[in-house]
């Protein structure tokens, strides 16, 4: 298969542990491991996560292997476990919660906006909340309105939070470790149609699993991928694509179906993010097209073109396109039809080389 | 100087997990009959004993004993075992369908179906139930056509929710069932002012308010408990405990030491602890709940003792957390297996009735899910028409989704 060439940043602190073939699950799984052993302040919890492991089974082990104190069950309240996730860091521990799906995490959106976001800001570095909290997020798995959302626009129009989504295991447990790390709370969402292969929008064919693929390849020990840095999915010269999440595998079959050669930024951190590297990017191709599986109106694609126009305007030759779900709930039968698969994704970027 | 010893966090745990059996013992049983029943205007606060001890009207041996035991008919009651059997039959068909990729999930009611059933009979047309994703007997006892269940279930061209939803997240407005939503707890907190419209109207409908024990953990559910005894809301506010919330034990929502019913006393509404599974007991509790909220003496909170004997859905493999037979040694038995044998044993069924009667309800499942098939399933591509998925967002279409709809080419 076609092996996207990406481009390792320097400040990346890979180190030159043995790799592993993991899935998205194992990798993240692999991550939290790292961080309680590594640190005492750690706690993992959530719904399901403790004896179970979790629905998508990322906390699998961790109990039996830490103890109850340091992994458990939590009680079906989001609010709840984002609540007490800030009373515990405040205290001083490093809470990573699971919100089961994204979908569930509005009952905490007070704690999480108006608590968590606004803590440090609020008591002048008094108290703070460094917290981390995963959620699935996304599509492609017939899951209807309530397991499919991409929320991430909610969250980065809080000031106060960052918001990530890696799409792939290696940066998923990189960036998962400096979340962790991060004395900011962290909203981590994972593309729950990546967790255990890279996902094209071609729902038809066959699941690849993550050991065919190069980013599966995991290092066993510590590392990170820092926050705040965006990463050259796939080189090009024709158009810049920015995307995160699913919608990166599915731009790179855009753009070879289309045969464009297009150059795919992998956001990795959504907000705030690593300008540079887009700006750079569309200065050199000079058109854009901006993907994600979020509904349109006031998602982050809006952020997106508004940042490319003011940094990049004198060197655009189009105008900039966006790909993304439709401005309706996430429909259950009509899930291809409502997901922005490659055949869309390649007419927009057709339309923006022809512009 | 300190004197204290380090502090530890408590974490709940079953008492049975995969390779060691339950010890039932926690679920603090009272004996058929022995508990009391207080008139249907007694004060809250004199309820408190009953959200602790447990109503319950069928002895081992089936018989009817005790102030609970409820004036019913024979026919009642045949219709009570044939919507229950109805109900498990149907589950067990839509499992088997939901492997052939006919829908994309399911979630059966097993080991359940007493409590929808019996509760169902005792309200009346108008009174609207807020139900979870496990009261199909609601619908069973209601009559609702099976082809148009199965239509939603296999999301096809006849799906009345137009595709929107996933399997089992029904609305039947006609049947007193609202919309469910996905999103756990919601639907309890809308139950009180559904109760409290009604109030407002001076009308006499009641709500019914349904959540699992694992959901009462939300706030939605707290904050019903407030609303409806301020506003002494006409609602019957159900907690189905059926022990288990995905894998997760009831003791982790908060039914350690305590019951769910005594959130109820705690907020100033009158509570019940009901065996779930003695299908004479709900009925005799839903109507004593009824009658209070139809009186205007406000709402009820009960808690139905049950069992989720199968998986929380066909996602779910519950070996993995709890014992594999745990079901077979609940100490409250099958509510079906129990109803059966008092109505075999006060004369009004026989075993020869079962099986016809079960035989029959097969086909008539078999033949609605032919007749459902007739118009495609999830996998044949006969789903609803991708235009559909843009109506409905608004009451009239916006420009911008009829750009979008244009946009798609649909
Ligand atoms: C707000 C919200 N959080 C989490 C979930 C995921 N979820 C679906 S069902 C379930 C368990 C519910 O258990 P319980 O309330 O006991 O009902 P039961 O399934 O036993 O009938 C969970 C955690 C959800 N649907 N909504
Ligand atoms: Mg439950």
């Amino acid at each position: 298969m076609n092996a996207p060439t990406r481009m390792m940043r320097a400040d990346e602190s890979a180190t030159k542990h043995t790799k592993t073939p993991m899935t998205m699950i194992q990798a993240l799984r692999s991550a939290m491991d790292v961080m309680l052993e590594r640190d005492d302040n750690v706690v993992i919890f959530g719904e399901d996560v403790g004896y179970f492991g979790g629905v998508f089974r990322c906390t699998e082990g961790l109990q039996a292997k830490h103890g109850k104190s340091r992994v458990f069950d939590a009680p079906i309240s989001e609010g709840g476990i984002v609540g007490v996730a800030v009373g515990m860091g405040a205290y001083g521990l490093r809470p990573v919660v699971e919100i089961q799906f994204a979908d569930y995490s509005y009952p905490a959106f007070d704690q999480i906006a108006s608590e968590a976001a606004r803590l440090r800001y609020r008591s002048a570095c008094d108290f703070t909340a460094p917290l981390t909290i995963r959620m699935p997020c996304g599509g492609g798995i017939y899951g209807g309105q309530t397991h499919s959302q991409s929320p991430e626009a909610l969250f980065t129009h809080v000031c106060g939070l960052r918001t990530v989504m890696p799409s792939n295991p290696y940066d998923a447990k990189g960036l998962l470790i400096a979340a962790i790390e991060c004395d900011d709370p962290v909203i981590f969402l994972e593309p729950k149609r990546l967790y255990n292969g890279p996902f094209d929008g071609h729902h038809d064919q066959p699941v690849v699993p993550w050991t065919k693929h190069p980013l599966g390849a995991v290092p066993e020990g510590y590392y990170t991928v820092p926050l705040e840095s965006a990463a050259v999915f796939r080189p090009g010269k024709d158009l810049t694509v920015l995307a995160y999440g699913t919608m990166v595998f599915v731009a790179e079959a855009a753009a070879r179906e289309t045969g464009i050669d297009a150059e795919i930024i992998d956001l990795r951190s959504i907000w705030p993010l690593d300008l540079d590297t887009i700006v750079a990017s569309v200065k050199k191709t000079g058109r854009c097209v901006v993907v994600h599986e979020a509904t349109r109106t006031s998602g982050f694609g809006a952020e997106l073109v508004a940042l490319v126009q003011e940094h990049c305007f004198y060197h655009l030759e189009a105008p900039i396109e966006r790909v993304t779900g439709w401005d309706t709930p996430y429909p259950h039968a009509q899930e291809w039809a409502y997901f922005a698969g490659p055949k869309r994704v390649g007419a927009a970027l057709k339309r923006v080389m022809e512009a | 100087m300190n004197q204290h010893p380090p502090l530890h966090l408590h974490v709940p745990e079953p008492t049975g997990r995969p390779g060691h059996d339950t010890d039932f013992s926690y679920l603090h049983l009272s004996r058929a009959g022995e508990v009391r029943r207080p008139p249907v205007d007694a004060l809250p606060s004199d309820t408190s004993d009953l959200a602790y001890t447990l109503v319950r009207v069928l002895d081992d041996e089936g018989c009817a004993i005790g102030p609970w035991a409820p004036d019913i008919t024979p026919d009642l009651l045949r219709f009570g075992l044939r919507a229950m059997m109805k109900t498990r039959i149907f589950d067990a068909r839509m499992v088997i369908a939901q492997r052939q990729k006919k829908m994309s999930f399911y979630m059966q009611s097993l080991g359940e179906e007493a409590i929808g059933t019996a509760h169902a009979l005792a309200l009346s047309e108008g009174d609207m139930c807020f139900p979870t994703y496990r009261q199909q007997s609601l619908l069973m006892a209601r009559e609702v056509p099976l082809v148009d269940l199965i239509c939603q279930l296999f999301s096809n061209e006849h799906d009345p929710l137009k595709g929107r939803q996933l399997p089992v997240m029904y609305s039947v407005r006609k049947a007193g069932f609202f919309s469910i939503s996905g999103n756990l707890a919601t639907q309890f907190i809308q139950a009180v002012g559904w109760g409290m419209a009604s109030a407002i109207k001076g009308d006499t409908k009641i709500a019914s308010a349904w959540i699992g024990d694992g959901a009462t953990a939300e706030s939605d559910f707290h904050t019903a408990l407030t609303f409806a005894h301020v506003y002494r809301a006409p609602v019957i506010l159900n907690v189905v405990n059926n022990q288990w919330a995905i894998s997760t034990f009831q003791t982790i929502a908060g039914g350690e030491s305590t019951t769910f019913a005594a959130r109820g006393v705690g907020c100033g509404i009158a509570s019940l602890r009901v065996d779930g599974n003695d299908f004479l007991a709900v009925y005799a509790a839903s109507q004593w709940a009824i009658e209070r909220a139809r009186s205007n003496l406000g709402p009820t909170l009960i808690e139905w003792l049950t069992y989720r004997a199968g998986p929380h859905s066909t996602s779910d493999d519950p070996s993995k957390y709890r014992p594999a037979d745990d079901w077979s040694h609940f100490p409250l038995g099958d509510p079906l297996a129990r109803l059966k044998q008092h109505l075999i044993g006060i004369g009004v069924w026989s075993e020869q009735e079962h099986q016809e009667t079960h035989d029959a309800l097969e086909a008539e499942v078999i033949a609605a899910q032919k007749e459902a098939e007739r118009y495609g399933t999830l996998s044949d591509g006969r789903i609803p028409s991708a235009s559909a998925m843009f109506e409905d967002v608004y009451k009239e279409m916006p420009a911008h989704l009829r750009r979008q709809r244009q946009e798609l080419g649909v």
